[in-house]
């Protein structure tokens, strides 16, 4: 069964049917084929509307990026963003209610009687137990007279039951964004949804939901070893701008985030001049477009939200965080960088591809194969944004027996490399072909292309940035890299967090469950 | 086995960042969809129901080209021009469950590694890494627990050699002693690692408490296991499994007759595949009870309700899918309504009657909620398990389902290498090609009689374990709460190279 299998002979195809075939691959991937088959309008509320025809299937994927995220939380409220991005799943005032007049004027005793409540609860002295349960059980009283107009979870039951595939939504520090894919048929539907909850959110089961999203910080978060760590790492790398703030909210405030102040970050951000929204897929815009205009220019037309002022102050010296617990050993550090609007920020996505990426990376070749010290290495970037002054990070997972110190050595020595010798030919040239491939692969799928679009548009606005950044890509030299990693890779620019293992605590604590 | 992985890296450069918990999700677990609130009729006005849908484009997704050689073994190729790419897989038959020795348990997975990373007599797998990533192509040996497969993909002008270099892995490979030792490494520090997470540990166990600790699907490699597993043994294991019925399966940018050519060249010469030599396990589900382990450093409830499912022979297939949708299926769901949005007890609740293709899956449950309210997160979720066979289903309820299911149908084949994907699959278990169109049809046909008869039939409470991963003293009522008997402490110390395999695994009762 051996020796036969290399026996063919490749002859090639006829020269005539290479070149058809060419023709017809070169159909789908350049930018000029993008810009016929993309169709862009600014509604006047300032609301970007992006049609990509891509008649593949009957299907189409849709994105709505809104340009805010939990960096965008007001100070004492952390994970704000976040809470909302779950209030738009509830419904509007015409879907997930029986009467929303009555509803209304429900959900505003609710707020009322959770102020009253709260009020009592952060009292520093002088808090009336007697009265701090009375109120409480006016709390729960409310919202049990609001919930009998909710027909719960409506909205996206109406989206799933019309085919929704992949619904969801992700809030990010830098933005938000809202997903699913339909048969092509529900257009209109999704149109009607979609503005709907753009336009139109009701704080509906707000307190439930704020409990669920509890839930999730306590399964992403305080139960996850690299959860703790993360968000201990980010807070001792920041100081001032907001990436350092635990993004789904500290314990404190998001238990305490209101409906009110979810209403308020929503009327701010949710505006026109805030939202690109995406679809790819069997659509055709001269058809589309007129009908999309017409539930998305309800969206509410306020100005942009003024930009951050805050601005991380350059870091002077190295910090580092330690976590002492059970769990096996693991390493992370991280330097200070600009924003994805740095001219150098293709540089950095060189660093990253060259270290990283793959068995040929740097990390993997030093520190899994050669020194054998580690199971995993990399570095990436940025983290944990983009659109603000970010880090790039490097982590290790050692091997049984090896230590976070030797991860640590190991890291800066290949970092040291970067800075005193030029990368290869090779490794550049292999850092470019790889991003123009990979962009060429993500082509081919409707909602990673409904994502791409949304989001370059919003950073860079214009969408065709997705393909021009190949040529900032393309001109990424050597000395570019070693430039910015003598610049960005030293000491004082440094955080760094581990876990230390320690040996389970005493026996004697673990009984209660086991009861 | 494995689809064939053509999962397309994130096209933005900027945004492939590891995932350390940055990004915050509405619905985490993974939601298949969708049910029933308890009145609808009190809604005075439905204005989306005044929107036309109209008839959706027609739509006949290619079928791949299937041809069987002489020998057995089976080709689909599915030409897609769209971008200039060509990828493929061949599968290989034999996976983790057929290791025969207990004392080499992770024996496939460490060939899956070493696999490809030692390369072939011509070329040495670092030589193979360095000439595949500067063409931004990729040659994988994944391994699985019914399978392994070699599987490569590259730009089109690229395809010739990559092909040549993944014919030239799958039959002259070359086990290198020193990447078998790397492989080691890695999987010893998933050993290692494999109790500081919650939410892995409550899976396998989980797992574990279904089929049993010595099951061929869920015993679980050891220190001294996957130490004693040698080269000699990499090369028998793919000798062995390279005579059975390979399937191949390419897709993109090619010249189909130039590709069966191609493939039939590489394949034609081999001997008649040998059949796979019928499985006898024996599947009796879990002891029911209530398990616990305990983890100091948590402050969330795992709880896994588990029992044991079915496979997708089984002619109550379309009513079971039915019925897990009702019960789990996303955010209608019984389970969601309930414990998520009435409760706020759980972000992550799910839960469904599971089905293979060739061998009973899991009945599995599952909800995440703070240590104090295990014990009422539990009894709401075991609750709505049981009220299958008490609350009856109502037409909503069954329509909902059922509207759910058949209109999200066809992102089971809206593209084309979920086209091929399904075909692999379809031929890799022995079922008919056609068995997507049977399953629609019969999803269509699944009546409220249907429903209860089937919750009747498989959904008994009494047969299901719970099993509690969490910190034992903040569980407040304990769980002892539950009425289910003893709790039954579950050890899952990591036994020292030298102890006998799974000694410390499984139940202690």
């Amino acid at each position: 069964m051996q020796s036969r299998a290399f026996s063919w002979v490749w002859k090639g195809f006829p020269a005539l049917m290479l070149a058809a075939m060419s023709l017809a691959a070169a159909q789908g991937q350049d930018l000029k084929s993008f810009e016929q088959r993309i169709t862009t309008k600014v509604l006047p509320n300032g609301l970007t509307l992006i049609v990509c025809e891509r008649p593949e299937a009957p299907v189409f994927s849709y994105t709505t990026f809104i340009d805010a995220g939990d960096v965008n939380d007001p100070s004492g409220e952390s994970g704000l963003a976040h809470m909302f991005e779950h209030l738009a799943f509830k419904g509007t005032s015409q879907i997930g209610t029986t009467d929303y007049a009555a509803e209304k004027v429900a959900l505003e005793k609710v707020e009322a009687a959770n102020d009253a409540y709260e009020a009592e609860y952060l009292k520093p002295v002088g808090r009336d137990e007697k009265k701090l349960a009375q109120l409480h059980q006016a709390f729960v009283d409310a919202q049990a007279e609001a919930h009998k107009y909710v027909i719960p979870n409506q909205f996206t039951e109406v989206a799933e039951a019309n085919g929704a595939n992949g619904l969801n939504a992700e809030t990010e520090l830098d933005e938000t964004q809202y997903f699913w894919s339909m048969p092509e048929n529900r257009l209109e539907l999704w149109a009607w949804l979609e503005s709907g909850r753009l336009s139109d959110a009701v704080p509906r089961e707000f307190y439930k939901e704020r409990d669920v999203v509890i839930e999730e910080r306590r399964m992403r978060t305080d139960s996850n070893p690299i959860g703790r760590l993360v968000e201990q790492f980010l807070s001792t790398a920041y100081v001032a701008h907001n990436y350092g703030r635990s993004g789904i909210g500290w314990p404190s405030e998001v238990g305490q985030i209101n409906a009110t102040e979810a209403m308020a970050f929503h009327r701010k951000y949710y505006v026109g001049g805030d939202i690109v929204v995406t679809v790819v897929g069997d659509v055709k815009a001269s058809q589309a477009m007129p009908m999309l205009e017409r539930y998305f220019r309800k969206v509410p037309s306020g100005p942009k939200p003024e930009e951050m002022t805050t601005v991380e102050p350059q870091q002077f010296a190295e910090k580092t965080v330690t976590i002492r617990e059970q769990t096996q050993p693991f390493y992370i550090e991280g330097y200070h960088r600009p924003s994805y609007r740095d001219p150098d920020d293709a540089v950095y996505d060189a660093i990253q591809d060259i270290m990283s990426n793959g068995r040929v990376s740097r990390m993997y070749r030093s520190l899994v194969e050669q020194q054998q010290i580690a199971a995993e290495a990399e570095g990436f970037s940025p983290f944990p944004g983009d659109k603000y002054p970010s880090l790039f990070a490097f982590y290790a997972v050692p091997l049984p027996g090896h230590t976070p110190a030797q991860m640590r050595e190991a890291i800066h020595k290949e970092i040291d490399k970067l800075k005193t010798a030029d990368v290869t030919d090779a490794e550049l040239q292999m850092y470019k072909t790889r991003t123009r491939a990979d962009l060429l692969r993500g082509l081919a799928d409707n909602q990673g292309l409904a994502n791409a679009l949304a989001e370059y548009q919003t950073r860079y606005g214009d969408w065709r940035e997705l393909f021009l950044q190949l040529d900032r890509v393309d001109k990424v030299t050597k000395a570019d890299i070693r430039r910015v990693a003598n610049q960005v890779f030293v000491e004082s620019n440094r955080t760094s967090a581990e876990i230390d293992t320690e040996a389970p605590a005493a026996a004697a604590k673990k009984d209660g469950g086991a009861q | 086995m494995i689809d064939p992985e053509r999962s397309f890296m994130e096209m933005n450069p900027r945004s492939q960042r590891l995932d350390l918990g940055h990004r915050f999700v509405v619905v985490g677990a993974l939601c298949l969809a969708f049910l029933a609130p308890a009145s609808l009729s009190a809604q005075q006005s439905k204005p989306w129901e005044q929107i036309p849908i109209p008839r959706l484009h027609d739509f006949n997704p290619q079928q791949p080209k299937r041809i069987e050689l002489k020998n057995g073994i089976v080709v689909f190729l599915q030409e897609d021009h769209e971008l200039p790419f060509i990828s493929g897989s061949v599968t290989i038959p034999g996976g983790s469950r057929e290791e025969v020795d207990a004392a080499k348990t992770g024996l496939v997975e460490l060939y899956g590694e070493a696999w490809r990373t030692s390369g072939t007599e011509k070329m040495d797998g670092d030589a193979m890494d360095d000439f595949l990533e500067a063409r931004a192509a990729h040659i994988e040996s994944p391994a699985d627990v019914d399978s392994t497969a070699i599987s490569w993909d590259s730009l089109k002008g690229d395809a010739d050699q990559v092909f040549a270099l993944a014919m030239d892995l799958l039959f002259h490979p070359k086990f290198s002693q020193e990447k078998l030792e790397l492989a080691q490494q890695q999987i010893a520090t998933g050993i290692v690692r494999r109790n500081d997470d919650e939410a892995e540990i409550a899976g396998r166990e989980a797992a574990k408490l279904v089929y049993g600790a010595n099951s061929p699907y869920t015993r679980q490699p050891e220190l001294a296991t996957i130490g004693a597993v040698t080269l000699a043994d990499l090369q028998a294991w793919h000798d062995r499994t390279l005579k059975g019925k390979l399937i191949v399966g390419i897709s993109g940018d090619f010249d189909p007759v130039a590709m069966e050519a191609k493939v039939r060249a590489a394949f034609e010469g081999l001997p008649p595949v040998e059949p796979a030599p019928p499985r006898h396990d024996v599947f009796a589900g879990p002891k029911p009870g209530i398990y616990f382990i305990d983890k100091e450093d948590v402050n969330q409830s795992n709880v896994e309700i588990v029992g044991l499912g079915t496979d997708r022979r089984n002619p109550d297939v379309p009513a079971l899918a039915v019925m897990n949708e009702i019960l789990g299926g996303g955010f209608g769901s019984r389970l969601f309504q309930k414990v998520r949005t009435e409760l706020g007890l759980a972000y992550a609740v799910s839960g469904g009657f599971g089905m293979e293709y060739d061998h009973p899956a899991t009945f599995r449950a599952e909800v995440l909620t703070k240590s104090p309210s295990t014990v009422d997160a539990t009894k709401a979720a075991m609750a709505e398990i049981a009220g299958l066979n008490t609350r009856p289903f109502t037409e909503e309820e069954l329509k909902r389902a059922k509207d759910d299911i058949l209109n999200s149908f066809l992102f089971r084949y809206d593209t084309k290498d979920k086209v091929l994907d399904e075909r692999e699959r379809l031929e890799f278990y022995g079922y008919p090609a056609d068995y997507l169109e049977t399953y629609r049809a019969g999803l269509e046909k699944v009546t409220l009689a249907d429903l209860t008869a089937v919750a009747k039939k498989y959904i008994h409470p009494d047969a299901l374990a719970i099993l509690v991963v969490g910190n034992g003293p903040e569980i407040k009522p304990g769980l002892d709460e539950l009425k289910m008997g003893p709790v039954q402490p579950v050890d899952i110390t990591i036994p020292r190279p030298g102890q006998p395999a799974g000694a410390a695994g499984g139940a202690q009762n």
